[in-house]
């Protein structure tokens, strides 16, 4: 093999693992500029997983699974929504129970949808060609790949995007100016529901299945990227792609065992404890993140 | 983020109604005790629909339930196993809330209890006398629960950073090096966890009762009690708590009042994970002698929902772990007719609802009374 072709291996390795951190990053940017705490982008993306998977196996086809796993992030979405707008309940709690709730619920219509407690059968998504082209030839894999630019674009360049920025920091002051907030609120989360649930659709796309906690802490890891991009789009996007190597490299040198693999998945977690404890210039919230105006 | 963001049931409000004390008492119980009332009706109404849609007549299915688990001694054992672990995780996450501190850290601090206790029972000579390797244990198993607890707590303080965030990422940090340690270098051939300790084995309930004889629960539980005793004299009852408390409440005015928050937060944190790490001790000390990777799984964020639904009172969270220990537990009683996991869907359930219900039941219980009034 060439030293081209390897680097071209690792660069697309690289990419299909950051995929659905970039879908979930982008969700979870969005919604926490608008005010509202991510804590669920994992639980959106298992439901996503689990939607597309029921939605290809029993509908057929990778479209209707695709539009069966956003409608299952969008529910969930739905719940965390009102429950943290409508009822202000608190949000980081109305996060952990959503995660817990969609693990119950995959759980539960695994054995009850294909009799098992682990995984679902195989299903197509699109197609069965391996190797480069294979990943290459995914849809999701390109819009994956444009969701950072364009949340950067609604973000910065959009009337939406600066009523998302004006709820997250001074919520008073938008509604002063005619904003509804509360509607800025729920469009974001709705939105962070529908893209980390995508993220979601291509992990199960890629692994032709779903399998029981296939999400693994994903989510956990865009909520990482978040705040280590600084609730920016564009940087939360490059911490994805930055998490995602990490991941590439530990799998490259899993062979080897120089360093333990524990070690190198640590990376994520770190490097945002280091940003929040402000080592090299601090990573600040929006300034009304999880705050409801009376 | 708010951190103050989850509000306990306290009788200092002033909003120009002051009810006679009886009133106010009965006024702080129904604030109280409504969310979780509430929470169990709708868990009870999801769970009919969920064992409907597996055919099962729900009445049979939930007689299955209590049968299994409060209906025969092993059963009653698992149902305090599994709540003195809970009950720990619970009494942790409270006493962070109650000074306005979200500890969702309690996993990896259990996990480093049990490790802790652990490496000491294997340092302890065979034959080591209980009375000596068991105060021991415990002060290990709080050391290192406090250890990987206190993180957060410096790191708020010094540098203003989220302990939700922190401690979350803290998990998964501290959980793996935990990983890395049991299989590259103490791990017993073929397994996952290290070899059994030489002391301090607390004895099982099944010793002294042999009714009780095949379940896990053993003495730990005791201390869970005398744990719970010791936070509700810590915060209701000396000035340390009271100061913990007033954080929680209003950090400005705590400080204006000449307390230092940060210390305040340093402190509870590290008392938090204290009691996390205390956890570890029903489990290695109690159950398998032997600290097993993963033996915290899950055992933190339901530690958040036995504080929620215990209202941060200690003796609410007890009531609250044998609630959610008993679901648990349930579920391994009916798997044979509806799938286990029903009851992981009723815990979440329950969680929401009383989250959900909390700023909902106050709000309409003082509209009401302030109609009375007037």
């Amino acid at each position: 093999m060439s030293v081209l072709s390897t680097v071209l291996a690792l660069l697309l390795q690289t990419l299909r693992i950051a995929v659905p951190y970039l879908f979930a990053a982008a969700g979870g940017v969005l919604a926490e500029r608008a005010g509202v705490i991510s804590l669920t982008l994992e639980g959106f993306m298992l439901g996503g997983a689990f939607g597309a998977v029921v939605g290809e196996f029993y509908l057929g086809g990778p479209w209707l699974g695709i539009a069966i796993g956003i409608a299952f992030g969008l529910a969930l979405a739905a719940i965390h929504a009102v429950s943290s707008l409508r009822f202000r309940a608190d949000q980081v709690i109305v996060g952990i129970a959503i995660n817990l709730l969609i693990t119950g619920v995959t759980r539960f219509f695994l054995r009850l949808a294909f009799g098992s407690s682990s995984n679902s059968p195989r299903i197509a998504a699109f197609g069965e060609t391996g190797g480069l082209l294979g990943s290459l030839s995914s849809p999701l894999l390109w819009l994956g790949l444009v969701t950072i630019p364009v949340a950067a674009w609604l973000l910065y360049r959009t009337p939406f995007g600066l009523r998302v920025q004006a709820a997250g920091e001074h919520p008073e002051a938008a509604a002063s100016v005619g904003v509804s907030v509360p509607r800025v609120r729920y469009t974001a989360v709705l939105l962070s529901g529908a893209l980390a649930a995508l993220g979601g659709v291509y992990l199960a796309f890629e692994q032709h299945q779903f399998s029981d906690q296939m999400t693994a802490g994903r989510g956990f890891i865009a909520v990482a990227a978040v705040i280590f991009g600084r609730w920016n789009p564009l940087l939360a996007g490059g911490a994805c792609l930055l998490f995602a190597a990490a991941e590439t490299l530990e799998i490259q040198l899993q062979a080897t065992t120089a360093v333990p693999s524990q070690f190198i998945g640590m990376i994520p977690y770190v490097l945002t404890i280091v940003a929040l404890a402000g080592v090299v210039g601090r990573s600040v919230a929006p300034a009304a993140l999880g705050k409801i105006p009376d | 983020m708010t951190t103050r963001v989850l509000d306990v049931p306290d009788t200092t409000r002033g909003r120009g109604e002051a009810p006679a004390p009886r009133g106010r008492l009965r006024a702080g119980l129904e604030e109280a005790l409504l969310p979780p009332v509430v929470a169990l009706l709708v868990a009870l109404v999801i769970g009919d629909l969920l064992i409907l849609a597996v055919g099962q007549p729900p009445g049979a299915v939930y007689r299955l339930l209590l049968q299994g688990t409060w209906g025969n001694a092993y059963g009653l054992g698992q149902v305090l196993f599994k709540a003195t672990t809970l009950a720990f995780t619970g009494l942790a996450v409270a006493v962070g809330l109650r000074a306005g501190l979200f500890n969702i850290g309690a996993e990896s601090q259990l996990a480093a209890g049990g490790f802790v206790v652990a490496l000491l029972g294997l340092a302890l000579p065979a034959g080591t006398p209980a009375l000596r390797a068991i105060p021991r244990g415990l002060i290990a198993a709080a050391l290192g629960g406090a250890a990987v607890g206190v993180v957060p707590g410096v790191l708020k303080a010094r540098a203003g950073a989220h302990e939700v965030i922190v401690t979350i990422m803290l998990n998964f940090i501290v959980l793996a090096l935990l990983n890395w340690i049991v299989a590259a270098h103490l791990h017993v051939p073929e397994t996952l966890h290290t070899p059994e300790v030489h002391a301090g084995a607390i004895p099982r309930l099944a010793d002294i009762f042999p009714v009780f004889h095949g379940s896990a629960a053993n003495l730990s539980l005791l201390l869970t009690l005398a744990a719970a005793a010791a936070v509700w004299w810590y915060l209701f009852r000396t000035r340390r708590g009271y100061e913990l408390r007033a954080v929680g409440l209003q950090p400005d005015a705590a400080e204006y009042g000449g307390v230092s928050v940060g210390g305040v937060w340093t402190r509870a944190f590290a008392l938090s994970g204290a009691l996390a790490g205390l956890g570890g001790v029903n489990f290695v000390l109690g159950y398998k002698h032997y600290y097993e990777d993963g033996f915290a799984s899950g055992a933190g964020f339901m530690g958040i929902a036995v504080a929620l639904v215990g209202r941060n009172h200690p003796f609410g969270i007890i009531v609250a772990s044998l609630l959610f220990a008993t679901l648990s537990q349930g579920g391994l009683a009916i798997h044979a007719v509806v799938p286990k996991q029903m009851v992981e869907v009723l815990q979440a359930v329950v969680i929401l609802a009383v989250v959900v219900s909390v700023p909902e039941v106050r709000r309409l219980l003082r509209s009401s009374r302030r109609g009375e009034v007037a």
